[in-house]
């Protein structure tokens, strides 16, 4: 079977340290993954990895069964769309036309068609020609994620969609994905909010100093054990019916 | 479409500027001298509106509007509103082939320093292409171009240092100065092939820069050949320096602010932007060039001067005004 993401094995290295080692990531078709961890274990370049932004010291990465390092730039954009974290946008263009970047190889009048429709599902339906920059932070955000939607790719990869959201629109996103993955797509995600990430996501992929120390549904990867490991917490997850939550300390905190 | 009627108002402009370039000038013309130069092609006025005004007109309005496009392409591809068309130093470049020119005697042969300066330019914009394929990130690049600047200044100067004469130090000065007088059709024509390819490479790399709005990491996944649409960014921006420092020396502002001049109507697309930055650089210049010589001064006042006398504090005022509107 060809996964839409299949990642093994993956070591990268930045300067004499090893970010990644030996990690791996699997998603399948409509499924929503979650890579959760703390700052600096891997997460961001786990799913650059996956995406062939970043050179593998050791490892294979694949698209649908093909190895990402020799697809050609387009065939790449038609097997994934990607939603970076760095959400500086250069100059003040309208919502619409930052939106329309997502079908950068579709034809023009397609292209706006996908992008306004993909504003109407963020809610920004009534901003489609807006300048970004005249825009709050979180209405950047939307405008950004739409851009995401409107690649319309069988894989989405976002890297902290719901960084900078009120929790109305990171609820609103995580819907979104969640409708995304209902159409057949696969979705990976990284998300700082461990009760978000438990509540939005199928399976969770937990990493600590670059290594996959927990997978599962997030009552089986978020043991007492793993939080300690990964997050130096203590305590533990709660799956409630309309979500998470989480009753923790930082290791050694009083009580 | 308020950025067809801007595109449509700045060619306009352009038309105005050509026509005031070609009809006034130092040299006062009675009616009947006008009429003598539109119909006898042997006539003194004649020879003064187009062999004199029409060419140096024409030089400041190529000029500005290469360097208001390769601004613009400096720009989009930098992220950066203070990108200029000498950034990453082919303008610096430029000068030192042609100091290096000046200096070796060769001003004697018609076209030398000109193809000097173009080879440098075309020397350094070949190297920074080999380095915007290998960096992708804006910062790193003008780190490069900033070091590559500073290096070739350094060598301009010792170029100035070792000079013999200081009748050359003062031919290489005036020519770094920049200048569109005495150009006549010969010397337009020499740039010419550079200039097309230049534009023609910005062009195509016109929507590698719209992608680049949104970062490098996004811009790698959208599908499009960044890689070659970055080359021919450096290079098309690079072919328009070199081919205006060779035209016309080195004058500045112009590329800078051309880009923010057209913005706050044409808005924020770096792609929608190429067009019109060069029609408003090409405007800018010519009416530089209108002030070099109508304003009366025993020596004629050189164009990069009034650039960056006029152009200096008229830019201010445009990016405090635009401030607001650059950064949310």
């Amino acid at each position: 079977m060809n996964l839409p993401l299949a990642l093994h094995d993956a070591a990268v290295r930045r300067g004499r340290r090893l970010v990644l080692d030996g990690a791996a990531l699997e998603v399948r078709a409509g499924e929503v993954v979650g890579v959760v961890g703390a700052n600096g274990s891997g997460k961001t370049t786990l799913l650059r990895a996956a995406l062939g932004l970043v050179r593998l010291e050791r490892g294979r990465a694949s698209l649908c069964g093909r190895e990402v390092a020799r697809l050609s730039e387009a065939e790449r954009a038609r097997l994934a769309g990607y939603l970076p974290q760095d959400r500086h946008i250069g100059w003040n263009m309208s919502a619409w036309r930052v939106a329309s970047l997502g079908a950068a190889l579709a034809p023009p009048a397609q292209a706006r068609r996908r992008a306004e429709a993909a504003l109407a599902r963020v809610g920004l339906g009534g901003l489609a020609d807006r300048g970004v920059l005249q825009m709050s932070g979180g209405e950047r955000a939307r405008v950004l994620l739409a851009r995401l939607l409107a690649t319309e790719a069988p894989l989405l990869v976002a890297d902290e969609p719901a960084a900078g959201l009120d929790p109305d629109a990171q609820l609103l996103a995580l819907d979104l994905f969640r409708e995304e993955a209902g159409r057949g797509a696969a979705v990976v995600l990284t998300l700082h909010d461990l009760a978000l990430a438990a509540r939005a996501c199928d399976r969770l992929v937990v990493l600590a100093a670059g290594r996959v120390v927990a997978e599962g549904p997030a009552g089986q990867a978020l043991t007492p054990e793993v939080l300690a490991r990964a997050f130096g917490l203590v305590g533990r997850l709660e799956l409630a019916p309309d979500g998470a939550m989480l009753a923790v300390r930082r290791e050694g905190a009083p009580r | 479409m308020r950025p067809l009627v801007v595109n449509l108002a700045l060619a306009a402009g352009v038309l105005a500027f050509a026509a005031a370039g070609l009809l006034l000038g130092e040299t006062a013309l009675s009616g009947a001298q006008y009429a003598q130069a539109f119909r006898d092609p042997a006539s003194g006025p004649h020879v003064v509106l187009f062999e004199v005004r029409l060419p140096r007109t024409v030089a400041a309005l190529v000029v500005g509007a290469a360097l208001g496009l390769a601004g613009a392409v400096m720009q989009g591809l930098l992220r950066n509103p203070l990108a200029d068309p000498g950034v990453l130093g082919v303008s610096g470049g430029a000068g030192l082939g042609a100091a290096l020119a000046i200096s070796l005697g060769l001003s004697a042969i018609p076209g030398a320093i000109e193809a000097a300066a173009l080879a440098a330019a075309l020397a350094t914009g070949l190297l920074l292409t080999g380095l915007a394929a290998r960096f992708r990130e804006p910062e790193t690049l003008i780190l490069f171009g900033v070091a590559l600047s500073a290096f070739l200044g350094a060598l301009t100067s010792l170029v100035f240092n070792f000079s013999p004469s200081p009748v050359t130090l003062a031919e290489v000065f005036g020519w770094l100065l920049g200048s569109v007088a005495n150009r006549d059709w010969v010397d337009i024509a020499r740039q010419i092939p550079a200039l097309a390819v230049g534009g023609a490479l910005s062009l195509y790399a016109a929507r590698g820069l719209v992608m680049l709005t949104l970062g490098e990491e996004a811009a790698a996944l959208s599908g499009l050949p960044m890689t070659r649409l970055r080359a021919a960014a450096v290079a098309g921006a690079s072919l328009l320096t070199g081919a205006s420092v060779a035209m016309a020396g080195i004058v500045g502002f112009v590329g800078l602010a051309a880009p923010h001049l057209v913005r706050a109507g044409a808005g924020g697309d770096p792609g929608r932007v190429l067009l019109p930055s060069a029609l408003a650089g090409a405007v800018l210049l010519a009416a530089a060039d209108l002030a070099a010589r109508l304003i009366p001064t025993d020596i004629e006042l050189k164009l990069g001067v009034v650039t960056a006398l006029f152009g200096a504090p008229l830019f201010a005022l445009i990016a405090w005004r635009a401030a607001r509107s650059w950064r949310g």
